[in-house]
């Protein structure tokens, strides 16, 4: 049998299964309880994505949830305890599944580095070592340092008799975690800022980028130091970095990179060695691994790990895995340690997975809940009825002739197909509905992650996680999301020290939530942080020459210039959101998507960012109008009203503008057939004015006719033609003619330059 | 169905050492296209007209579900414009870009004939051409004694050129 196949639904399955896994997790740290049933939900993971990957012949991910599966069988037994620092270990252990089974789904070589980590941490987990979340003792002496034959005799896992003191001495501790090693011409930098946040002035990343510059760099985060969440002091830098710099660089040119750095920062250069056999430390502790060169490195150091994986013995082995001996495992280590010395890991600790999870989740297929199908097969069945039924009718007509009471009949049975059309349209559509947790999964552990790096503490609150939209739509809303997300806790966001001076709980909270309206689903980006600084957005708008100098703008118009490209509030550049994706890129990405942006914010109070989406790229509800005697379809959810115009409340303000009074307002006009130079129609001496909303503002479109209302599928213009401004699209009308799709934004910008250009030429 | 296939009596368009090119009609010029290129030929039909699209740009008509762009050529090439007839007809060609490949359709006086010829029968466009056709001539024939100008397509009928600037300076 060919188990080939099985790969794609494995991995989609897996990365689902991990996503809930992580998703217990961070509750259990959040201090959610460590009830049986979460403990046995987080065991089912492991235990399901080993039996999967060992059946399918993924041995390295089979191999390490295996350890994982037992050291969570022992919890869920209760001979260990679910500690903080467990909880921590069981994260990490969840990001070295992703990159392992990525690693295997992608066939690229692992990140070795990490899983030695996770796997020593496990372990040490399981011989019932006290916190090793312990700044120092993160990387203590190790289990996994010992001989294979030592490992053999040792105890069963979950076992507190189990020493975990190493006793093989001749290999230090610090090469443990590190079978990487990477070869000259080149220099391994360690760098630690030392410094207290915001005192120093050396922006670490600055000098991050500075090395990258030099050639090609890896780097990695040494987050070791960083102090359980309570002892941490949001002032003090915790993080250290390595960073390995390949080609031929002088070592000036290193060294005039930390220069300035140098007398605050603990700073080592050294080169790397240009072969195996002269390597000298490890990079796993740089800080002693530099301090004091180790002796060299047995190169059969490394097996020790990958053997003795498999020489825990299998208590629960499932019938499907057969459980490697030791002997096979270390016939199969020495070529499986090749790989990692010849490919760099990725950033070991990189906060954030998202990226490669992202990649996952673009994958070809959907996997659709079974009463979805049902109910299309039960419409289909329908529909087969219909369709006898109308050809009985006509076969009937051939036969006796039409008459007209056979007219109400024909009738019935359109409107009966009409619905059964329309139903299984509907069906369709849902089976490409997913819910939006599929984009907020990410959320919990980004924001816990990217906090913690901030030394913020935030609270994340998720609200309508179940509400679906269409799979596309839903792919293409990843990435501005997490956009937003990290802007809210990088800017919007204050640290503890100053919402406790502000009086505001130092507790942040961060609400994502989702809901539909009309056909819309409409994400909201909550934060209760210090809100949008008006006075500074303007100042920076008039000093980028965006606004004129003595323009005011109403409040709303002020927040969208946030949006606009080029618009960047420059001094609060950082790692997380001030790299070059700007706020225009996301309105963007929103708006090409068929959706808008809105702020709300209040200073002091927080901010509120609103995005509308459709809830699918491919129906739309549609108004057919007539403008120049051409049928255009208008998004039935952005019209507001439709009145019939009285010439006597339209007005020119200064001689440009033109505007209407409705009630008590006055709203922009824009005529149609203007911006999309079409004759005017015959039927306008009696224009029709339809208000419309978009980006949260109304304008009156000027049309000669109303028609019906009707769905339309939307067909994109740019298939073979391209995009046009003031369109969204286009549509097949029931007589088989083009109809044009309006886009409310679109046509907006286009009223706006017109009217710039009448001013101009005024 | 209104569409008419063009007379090939061999698919593909190559015939051993001979290339096929299918022969239209614009202003009593015969000119050429790859058959290749050649997806179909339709009577002209009602387009849908693009806001503030270029004067030779049609508008959009529906190819069977897809929304396809329509240029009249005549109109591309400069040439005097003409009311449409029986003759009038559609030829709908894949046209390449660097982004992607597209199917518009272009409206020519009639289709002529299809002509079977070889690659050294066709010379490469003089240094000085037609007002109107430099850099879209692919190659001349002499084919049976008259001159068969092959268009290049891909550059005529490229979308760049076909919108022009909604708040630009009306053009009357």
């Amino acid at each position: 049998m060919d188990l080939a196949e099985f790969l794609g639904p494995f991995f989609e399955e897996s990365f689902e299964m991990i996503d809930h896994m992580e998703g217990d997790l961070l509750a259990l740290e959040a201090g959610g309880a460590a009830d049986a049933e979460r403990i046995h939900s987080i065991f089912r993971v492991a235990h399901s994505v080993k039996g999967g990957a060992a059946t399918l012949g993924l041995g390295e991910v089979a191999e390490y949830t295996h350890l994982l599966e037992t050291l969570l069988d022992a919890i869920r037994e209760g001979q260990r305890p679910m500690t903080e620092a467990t909880v921590k270990a069981l994260l990490g252990a969840v990001d070295v599944m992703r990159d392992l089974l990525l690693a295997a789904r992608d066939a690229r070589p692992a990140n070795e580095a990490a899983k030695q980590q996770s796997l020593a941490l496990l372990k040490q987990l399981m011989n019932g070592e006290a916190e090793p979340a312990m700044p120092e003792s993160g990387t203590a002496p190790l289990p996994a340092m010992q001989a294979t034959e030592d490992v053999a005799e040792s105890d069963v896992p979950g076992s507190e008799a189990t020493p975990a003191t190493p006793v093989a001495p001749s290999a230090p501790p610090a090469q443990t975690a590190a079978p990487h090693r990477p070869l000259g011409p080149g220099w391994r930098i360690y760098y630690n800022p030392r410094q207290t946040l915001g005192t120093g002035g050396a922006e670490p990343l600055f000098i991050l980028r500075e090395v990258r510059s030099l050639g090609e760099v890896e780097v990695r985060l040494l987050d070791d130091a960083l102090p359980r969440v309570e002892d941490l002091n949001p002032r003090q830098e915790y993080l250290a970095w390595e960073i390995i710099v390949h080609g031929d660089i002088p070592r000036e040119a290193v060294e005039e990179i930390f220069a300035w750095v140098m007398d605050q920062a603990e700073v080592t250069i050294e080169p790397l060695p240009m072969s195996l056999s002269d390597e000298e430390g490890g990079s796993a502790q740089p800080a002693e691994a530099v301090d004091q060169p180790d002796s060299d490195v047995p190169p059969q150091a490394e097996p020790a790990f990958e053997a003795e994986v498999q020489d825990w013995p299998l208590e629960e082995a499932p019938e499907q895995a057969p459980a490697p001996s030791p002997a096979a495992a270390e016939a199969i280590s020495p070529p499986a340690l090749a790989t990692p010395a010849t490919t760099p890991p990725k950033e070991a600790a990189a906060p954030v997975s998202g990226s490669g999870r992202a990649a996952a989740k673009e994958g070809g297929s959907i996997r659709v809940g079974i009463e979805k199908v049902d109910a299309i097969i039960d419409l289909v069945g329908e529909l087969v009825i219909t369709q006898s039924m109308l050809g009985q009718f006509s076969e009937e007509v051939e036969r006796d002739g039409f008459h007209i009471g056979m007219l109400q009949r024909l009738r019935d049975g359109l409107a009966q197909l009409e619905r059964n059309t329309r139903e299984l349209q509907e069906n369709v559509m849902r089976i490409r509905m997913l819910p939006i947790s599929v984009a907020f999964n990410r959320f919990p552990r980004m924001v816990h992650d990217v906090a913690r790096q901030l030394g913020k503490e935030v609270e994340l609150q998720i609200v309508g996680e179940h509400t679906e939209l269409d799979k596309t739509v839903l792919e293409k809303i990843g990435d501005p999301l997490v956009h937003l997300v990290r802007n809210a806790l990088d800017h919007g966001l204050e640290p503890p020290e100053v919402r406790r001076a502000q009086g505001k709980p130092e507790v942040g909270k961060l609400i994502l939530q989702a809901y539909h309206k009309g056909g819309s689903i409409v994400i909201e980006i909550i934060d209760d942080g210090r809100g949008i600084d008006k006075e500074r957005v303007l100042a920076k708008a008039r000093e980028r020459g965006l606004i004129g100098a003595e323009e005011n703008l109403p409040e709303e118009r002020i927040y969208d210039l946030i949006f606009l490209p080029g618009f960047s509030t420059a001094e609060k550049v950082s790692d997380l959101s001030g790299r070059g994706v700007g706020m225009d890129v996301v309105k963007s990405n929103i708006q090409a998507l068929g959706g808008s942006l809105e702020v709300k914010s209040e200073q002091g109070r927080g901010t509120r960012i609103i995005l509308r989406l459709p809830l699918t790229l491919s129906i739309m509800d549609g108004q057919l109008i007539v403008v120049g005697g051409q049928i255009f379809v208008l998004p039935l959810l952005s019209i507001v009203e439709s009145l019939q115009l009285n010439p006597n409340n339209l007005a020119r303000v200064a001689g440009r503008a033109e505007v209407y009074k409705l009630r008590d307002q006055y709203i922009p006009v824009i005529r149609l057939h203007e911006i999309f130079r079409l004759p005017q129609g015959q039927a306008s001496e009696r224009p029709l004015l339809v208000i419309v909303e978009g980006d949260g503002v109304q304008v009156g479109l000027m049309i000669d006719d109303l028609l019906g209302q009707q769905q339309v599928v939307i067909k994109s213009l740019e298939t073979h033609f391209r995009k046009v401004e003031g369109l969204s699209g286009s549509t097949i009308l029931g007589d088989g003619t083009v109809a044009l799709i309006l886009d409310i934004g679109g046509i907006f910008q286009l009223g706006r330059r017109l009217e710039g250009r009448r001013g101009g030429l005024a | 169905m209104n569409a008419l296939r063009p007379d090939v009596s061999t698919p593909g368009g190559v015939r051993g050492d001979v290339l096929q090119y299918l022969s239209f009609i614009l202003h009593g010029q015969e000119y050429a296209v790859d058959i290749l290129r050649v997806q179909e030929i339709r009577e002209w039909g009602p387009t849908t007209p693009i806001p503030n699209s270029a004067g030779f740009v049609r508008g959009v008509m529906n190819l069977r579900g897809s929304v396809v762009p329509v240029v009249d050529l005549r109109l591309r090439l400069g040439l005097p414009e003409v009311t449409y007839g029986a003759q009038t007809v559609v030829i709908v060609l894949r046209v390449l870009s660097p982004e992607r490949d597209r199917i518009m359709g272009v409206v020519v006086d009639a289709v002529a004939e299809v002509h079977d010829l070889a690659p050294q029968a066709i010379l490469p466009p003089p240094e000085v051409t037609a007002q109107g056709l430099e850099g879209f001539v692919l190659g001349l024939v002499d084919s049976k004694g008259q001159l068969l100008t092959i268009l290049d397509f891909d550059r005529l009928l490229d979308t760049s050129l076909m919108l022009v600037d909604a708040a630009g300076p009306v053009s009357s």
